[in-house]
């Protein structure tokens, strides 16, 4: 049978406040256990929580975002469940009325084309503590840092209908998040995460099949693997005949399967009801109409933008704006490359991005500034440095020796232009190599491109790589004609 | 002077009759001495106390007073206060020592109260007669084999047998009321969300409301004007002007408009309960007022209402009593299953336990259409049933409570008696209004209290009808034997 899979994402990313959202405790990352972890944090008895103003304005936020309603009233609800990092014995969620209601996103995929994702809601909610089962012997130990930061959770309708679908979705959050600055994006820290639902149903059949939920998945490599492993998992139950458990599953990366952690039957009854320590949450739409109008330029319309303006590919313009940061660090580099954006776009993508990768740095962490690289790329236009001699003034700045002008200056490495100067190179390679000119000059011309290069490598050699090659290659064509 | 009311204690400090130190020894001998009978608080702070004494003289030397710096007051347990123990009433709380101040204390610190001791209360303040207690029952100093009314029953038997001139207490369906009235002192529930609820342990969070249990109106007036405002650190403290709760205590009532609604006068009503409240409500139209019949129609649905929220709220604020963190903990748990079950199996008592496995039913997938809903649907019935009436009259009149103080032991195994007892005070929690229970006479010498019931922060009109009628009247100068 032909099957098709029907996945929804739960996305939880935490929002970059300052404090967190019920007390004035910091979210920072990292801390000492338990320094970050107020009396309200602490759900000592008789504290009560005070909404942060910002986690509302950064959900607006999100929901204009991606086109959603934002309700004029929204309510915060209690979320009843025992657990050690559970310090309330609920968590504030909310359950009706959530901050933002129907959106939608669209993804590019693979084979260039798009498709338009729903986000059934977008709500607010604190984050638990964290149960720490090593060092504390047969005990657990409790972190209560975590307690009470800020998560947006957006959850998407059941629209995707693979592992490469889901994980396009999820970088496309991903993106806006940290386009709105509202999220960090750090997936290593816990602060952009998500929870995929995952069913089959036979090619046709409107109806969905049983789900199963898989948790905390914190990469988007563990996303693509574990739809992909729970895809197969299910195919074989539904081949032999079996039938799909409604679950919660965990991921196991290292041994890349996933494994039931409860199932329907133990679910909670969480016992949702409106919390009566706050009150609802009033929208105007004065507020909704300011927020609209400051939200910056968001990733499709940003991508457009350098389209047109930069008459840049649509691959290439995607790339650039995926990420913030990238799209500002290309607008800065080309604005200095004196609007050289091709130029900008190969290096950032390739040079830039290649030596990041090595080291394992983002964007913002580069040595080489976004003005560095324009200004060296503004010396390859004016042919002060070809391209090749450019990887070497590019390795220099990497490595902290300076910007590119004062590279090409201290190691000599400007362009011979001079065509005299040239030229008296190509007359002696020209007398050197005999042999090579008989061969060249015997060779029909469609060979004669390849065996140039022989001269050409002289040439540069004896230059050290600073006469220009296109003078280069015209004169020892002109010469090598008779 | 133990039998001196609070603004008596101001002048006699402002003119240097007493200081504060002997007035706090004065009265932490009669706790001590009374104590053990009454069991009415649950901690003396005998230090505390005096070190506040001693500050608060140097205030008042260096000028610095306002009128009830160096005046003992008693705290219900329930309020969180740094560095002494806040039971709740509770096994679960018996080793917690709260690291903060609740907004109410911190209030009453800053205008230099002395916080004489915590007082006994219902178990997380859940009872009607103070015998849900882990520190057991408080007796009524008018008769000691009978209840003080609850949950703020220590409050309320300290004050009336003169242990403490004044004291906190809360009311979520009655706490501050119904104690008062069998007591035979005056006490004010404000207005939902007058009076911060920092740091007041919750019960209900819709319905919890703190207030002052005192000898007179003009007391209440006096400590409103410490503890009520607006608190940013409770989202729901109404951000509303605060009165001077004085300035309208000697204003005339004549003209007032009062209403008497016909549910409140009918069966289930002791007919010597009644005799005193109608006698209560004559003083009043002495003074001027005239008296309607109104109608609270779903007076009769507010006790399921109620019975349905609280419980709903409390199953889900007592969850973080879970051994984890803070509070009473079982021995050698096996796992985390066991820990919670005997942590809480043996923290909480069973009228705890009762209501939490009400409010946990009640919420439940397939149950909360049924009853949370439709109790909060109620609850607005209710609220506009008391609009309607209040278009028509300035304040409505009745009693606070169905009997007089009853004998202990009387109902503690009949719990729906004991809810219904509730029926003339839940409702105005559902509603959010503020009310007064004053002493308007006894039965078979007990007390019985008459309840006034406001429009929403009409604090100072209720006060100021009070304090007419304590004028006029000499029930609340009343001192059981033996505590003169």
């Amino acid at each position: 049978m032909e099957w098709e899979t029907v996945i929804g994402l739960e996305i939880h990313a935490q929002l970059a406040t300052k404090s967190k959202i019920f007390s004035g405790a910091p979210t920072a990352y990292g801390a000492e256990p338990n320094t970050q972890a107020c009396a309200v944090d602490l759900g000592l008895p008789g504290v009560l929580p005070v909404l942060n103003e910002q986690v509302v304005l950064m959900a607006i936020k999100f929901g204009l975002a991606i086109d959603a309603e934002i309700p004029e009233r929204s309510i915060f609800a209690r979320k009843n469940y025992f657990y050690p990092d559970l310090p309330k014995g609920y968590q504030i969620s909310q359950f009706e009325l959530p901050i933002v209601s129907r959106g939608n996103l669209e993804i590019q995929l693979e084979d260039g084309t798009t498709k338009t994702v729903g986000v059934t809601r977008a709500h607010l909610e604190e984050d638990a503590g964290k149960s720490m089962h090593e060092g504390f012997g047969d005990q657990t130990g409790i972190d209560l840092n975590r307690a009470g930061t800020p998560l947006l959770e957006i959850v998407s309708e059941p629209d995707m209908r693979n592992a490469k679908e889901a994980v396009a979705y999820m970088k496309k959050i991903h993106s806006i998040v940290r386009y709105l600055e509202i999220c960090d994006g750090n997936m290593q820290e816990g602060s952009f995460r998500c929870d995929a639902n995952v069913s089959m149903r036979p090619k046709g059949q409107e109806e969905f099949g049983t789900r199963t939920e898989l948790k905390n998945i914190n990469s988007f490599r563990f996303v693509e693997q574990a739809i992909n492993i729970e895809i197969e998992r299910q195919i074989d139950i539904l081949e032999d005949g079996g039938k799909i458990t409604q679950e919660t599953r965990l991921f196991d990366p290292d041994k890349n399967e996933t494994r039931s952690m409860r199932s329907k039957e133990e679910a909670n009854d969480y016992r949702y009801f409106p919390d009566p320590d706050l009150l609802p949450v009033q929208i105007e739409a004065e507020l909704i109409e300011k927020i609209r109008s400051e939200l910056p330029e968001l990733p499709n319309a940003k991508k457009q933008r350098f389209i047109d303006q930069f008459k840049l590919s649509d691959y290439d313009s995607g790339v650039l704006t995926a990420q913030k940061e990238i799209a500002d660090y290309f607008e800065t580099c080309v604005s200095t490359a004196e609007g050289e954006a091709k130029l900008s776009a190969n290096w950032i993508a390739g040079e830039l991005s290649a030596s990041l990768n090595k080291e394992s740095k983002d964007i913002t962490e580069s040595p080489v500034s976004a003005e560095m690289l324009g200004g060296m790329i503004k010396r390859i236009k004016d042919d002060t440095i070809s391209g090749k001699i450019a990887k070497q003034v590019f390795e220099a700045m990497w490595n902290g020796e300076g910007d590119a002008d004062s590279i090409i200056e201290s190691k000599g490495l400007k362009q011979v232009t001079d065509t005299g100067a040239i030229e008296i190179l190509v007359d002696d390679v020209i007398t050197n190599s005999p042999d090579q000119v008989a061969q060249y000059q015997a060779a029909p011309e469609e060979k004669q491109g390849k065996l140039i290069g022989y001269f050409v490598g002289q040439i540069m050699k004896q230059s050290q790589g600073k006469a220009n090659p296109k003078q280069v290659n015209e004169l020892l064509k002109e010469k090598l004609k008779s | 002077m133990h039998q001196s009311t609070l603004a008596q204690l101001s002048t006699a400090l402002e003119s240097n009759q007493i200081n504060s130190e002997e007035l706090t020894r004065l009265y932490l001998e009669r706790c001590k001495q009374f104590n053990e009978s009454l069991n009415c608080f649950i901690t003396i702070n005998e230090e505390l106390a005096l070190a506040q004494a001693n500050a608060a003289d140097k205030l008042r030397a260096a000028g610095n007073a306002s009128p009830l710096t160096g005046i003992p007051i008693a705290q219900k347990d329930i309020f969180c206060t740094k560095g002494i123990k806040t039971s709740c009433g509770s096994k679960m709380l018996d080793n917690f020592i709260a690291p903060y101040d609740a907004t109410v204390i911190e209030k009453m610190n800053a205008a230099g109260i002395v916080n004489i001791g915590k007082t006994n209360m219902d178990e997380f303040a859940m009872g009607s007669s103070n015998e849900t207690s882990f520190y057991g029952a408080v007796k009524n100093p008018w008769d000691q084999d009978t209840v003080p009314g609850g949950s703020s029953g220590g409050s309320a038997s300290a004050v009336a047998a003169r242990l403490s001139p004044a004291a906190t207490g809360t009311d979520t369906g009655g706490s501050i009321r119904q104690p008062a009235s069998l007591c035979g002192i005056t006490g004010l529930k404000p207005t939902y969300g007058r009076v911060s609820r920092y740091g007041m342990i919750a019960f209900a969070s819709s319905l919890d409301q703190g207030g002052p249990m005192t000898q007179t109106a003009e007391d209440a007036a006096l400590m409103m004007n410490v503890i009520a405002g607006f608190d940013e650190r409770d989202s729901t403290s109404a951000e509303h002007p605060v009165d001077d709760y004085t300035t309208k205590l000697n204003d005339s009532i004549d003209g007032l408009k009062i209403g008497l609604p016909k549910e409140y006068f009918g069966e289930g009503l002791d007919s010597n309960i009644a005799k005193c409240v109608e006698d209560g409500i004559k003083e009043l139209e002495k003074l001027g007022a005239t008296c309607k019949e109104i109608e609270l129609p779903n007076t009769e649905l507010s006790i399921p209402a109620y019975y349905v929220v609280a419980p709903a709220e409390c199953s889900s604020n007592l969850s973080r009593f879970d051994g984890v963190r803070f509070g009473h903990r079982c021995e050698d748990p096996k796992d985390l299953s066991d820990l919670y079950c005997r942590s809480r199996g043996e923290g909480f008592g069973k009228e705890v336990k009762r209501r939490i496995m009400i409010g946990a039913y009640v919420l439940s997938a397939g149950y909360y259409d049924a009853y949370y809903l439709k109790a909060q649907q109620i609850r607005h019935l209710i609220r506009d049933d008391f609009q309607n009436a209040l278009k028509d009259v300035d304040v409505i009149a009745g009693p606070t409570a169905t009997g007089t103080a009853f004998k202990l032991n009387e109902m503690i195994d009949d719990p729906i008696s004991m809810y219904l007892s509730d029926l003339y005070t839940v409702s105005v929690n559902l509603a959010g209004l503020p009310a007064i229970s004053v002493p308007a006479g006894f039965v078979n010498n007990l007390p019985v209290g008459m309840q006034l019931i406001g429009n929403y922060f009409e604090e100072s009109r209720l006060l100021n009808i009070a304090h007419q009628f304590q004028q006029a009247t000499d029930h609340h100068k009343a001192i059981p034997g033996g505590f003169e």
